[in-house]
């Protein structure tokens, strides 16, 4: 957030209310502090923390929270909102319960303020006017906080599944294996082929299985792109076999029409592998009065 | 430019050795057509390892040339498709449908020596193989 918006714009009299009213807010930290951490676990929030770690949560949260109320700066409270964030992402924590509890916090030092200005009522109109937008300004940077620490977890978990690279490897002499694990999307989809075509080429492959034991869903584009392939692999002189397409796969595919007639499909790796081998004209057969295998 | 034809046992080679303009292509392909006739040919090998790009034009040339050869009795291996030619070409949906491919000239060849060692065999049959 830019240095402008991250001072709350305030006159002289709100400084004045607000200072006065983080004093109160101090005074009463322990008994507040309290009366917060019991109302996130009677809402059930936070439930992936023990309460001891709720609690220690709470405090620097409190005291983040009053000195942004102070001060009018948010910068502090957005690293701590950031640093909290990357803790509690990790162990399951939902957007909702970190904006609850926020707002929580908000509420419980609302109730709080009324309960000290209640004989005047203008007073108590005033510092609630100074204190709702500050106070809405800290759970807003709060859960923008904890969202954006959220995406960028995301974001850096798409690169490292994209980087995960799908080897292509060859097992016997012109036969190359492609496991694909995973979901395959149109860039993935793409570096897949160019992959398997210079594998193609460096190998002098006639064969390869393809298996896609690991790929969870297909949608038309995905088995499109796999046609596409198959049909690359042939204009460089090598056939594809598609080994291991399940259950669910197969009737999307059949569902949604996709052409498949021109693909050589076999049930398991396995099955692919042989009848690559047969392909080839290769056979393996098993050697005959072999030593037995030495076990231990 | 022209593109050289050779002949090679039962086979005509034809090296393409730059890009060709659409006149030349139907030049190669009405070539090839005749030859095979003339030197009584079984195969015919389009070597495309010089050319960068396919057009819509020269694939259907080429695929007019396999399925034209091969009502004259010769079978047409395309060889030497750079991947990122074929790459290209898929995704622009661009088929050599029931046209053989090879990585080389020497794939190539050795593919027409199986498919003849077949037909002798068992007389012309379902080709197994590359043909889609």
């Amino acid at each position: 957030m830019s240095p402008v918006v991250a001072h709350l714009e305030r006159d002289e009299s709100t400084v004045t209310l607000l200072r006065e009213l983080v004093a109160h807010l101090r005074q009463n930290r322990t008994q507040l502090r309290e009366e917060w951490a019991r109302r996130i676990t009677e809402a059930k929030l936070l439930t992936a923390m023990s309460a001891d770690e709720v609690f220690a949560e709470a405090t620097a949260v409190y005291d983040n929270y009053l000195e942004a109320l102070e001060t009018g700066s948010i910068e502090a409270l957005e690293a701590y909102a950031r640093n909290l964030s990357e803790r509690i992402i990790p162990r399951g924590v939902e957007t909702d319960e970190v904006v609850g509890i926020v707002l929580l916090l908000r509420d419980v030092l609302a109730r709080s303020l009324f309960a000290k200005y209640r004989q005047n009522f203008d007073l108590l109109s005033r510092v609630l006017d100074a204190y709702e937008p500050a106070a809405n300004r800290i759970a807003i940077t709060v859960a923008v906080g904890f969202v954006q620490e959220r995406e960028r977890v995301i974001r850096q978990q798409q690169e490292a599944i994209r980087e995960l690279s799908t080897p292509v490897l060859p097992v016997r002499e012109r036969l190359l294996i492609l496991p694909i694990i995973g979901i395959i999307d149109p860039q993935r989809a793409r570096q897949l082929t160019e992959q398997l075509l210079h594998g193609i080429r460096v190998n002098r492959a006639k064969v390869v299985v393809m298996d896609i034991t690991g790929v969870p869903a297909m949608d038309a584009t995905v088995a499109n792109h796999l046609v596409q392939t198959v049909e690359a692999a042939r204009l460089l002189g090598a056939t594809v076999i598609v080994t291991g397409l399940s259950p669910e796969i197969a009737q999307t595919l059949v569902n949604i029409g996709v052409d498949l007639g021109k693909m050589n499909t076999v049930g398991d790796m396995q099955g692919g592998i042989e009848e690559a081998e047969r392909l080839l004209g290769y056979r393996v057969a098993p050697v005959r009065d072999a030593a037995p295998a030495v076990e231990e | 430019m022209q593109v050289p034809i050779l002949k090679q046992r039962d086979y005509l080679i034809a090296s393409i050795q730059a890009a060709l303009t659409d006149e030349d292509l139907k030049h190669l392909r009405d070539a090839l057509v005749a030859q095979v006739g003339e030197y009584r040919s079984r195969g015919v090998i389009v070597d495309v390892t010089a050319l960068d790009v396919m057009d819509s034009f020269a694939v259907r040339t080429l695929r007019d040339l396999a399925h034209m050869t091969r009502l004259r009795g010769a079978e047409t291996v395309i060889v030497g498709i750079q991947p990122e030619v074929a790459f290209a070409m898929t995704q622009l949906g661009l088929r050599l449908e029931g046209v053989a491919a090879a990585l080389d000239l020497e794939e190539g060849l050795a593919y027409l020596d199986r498919q003849a060692k077949r037909s002798t065999l068992r007389g012309p049959g379902p080709h197994s193989g590359h043909r889609a």
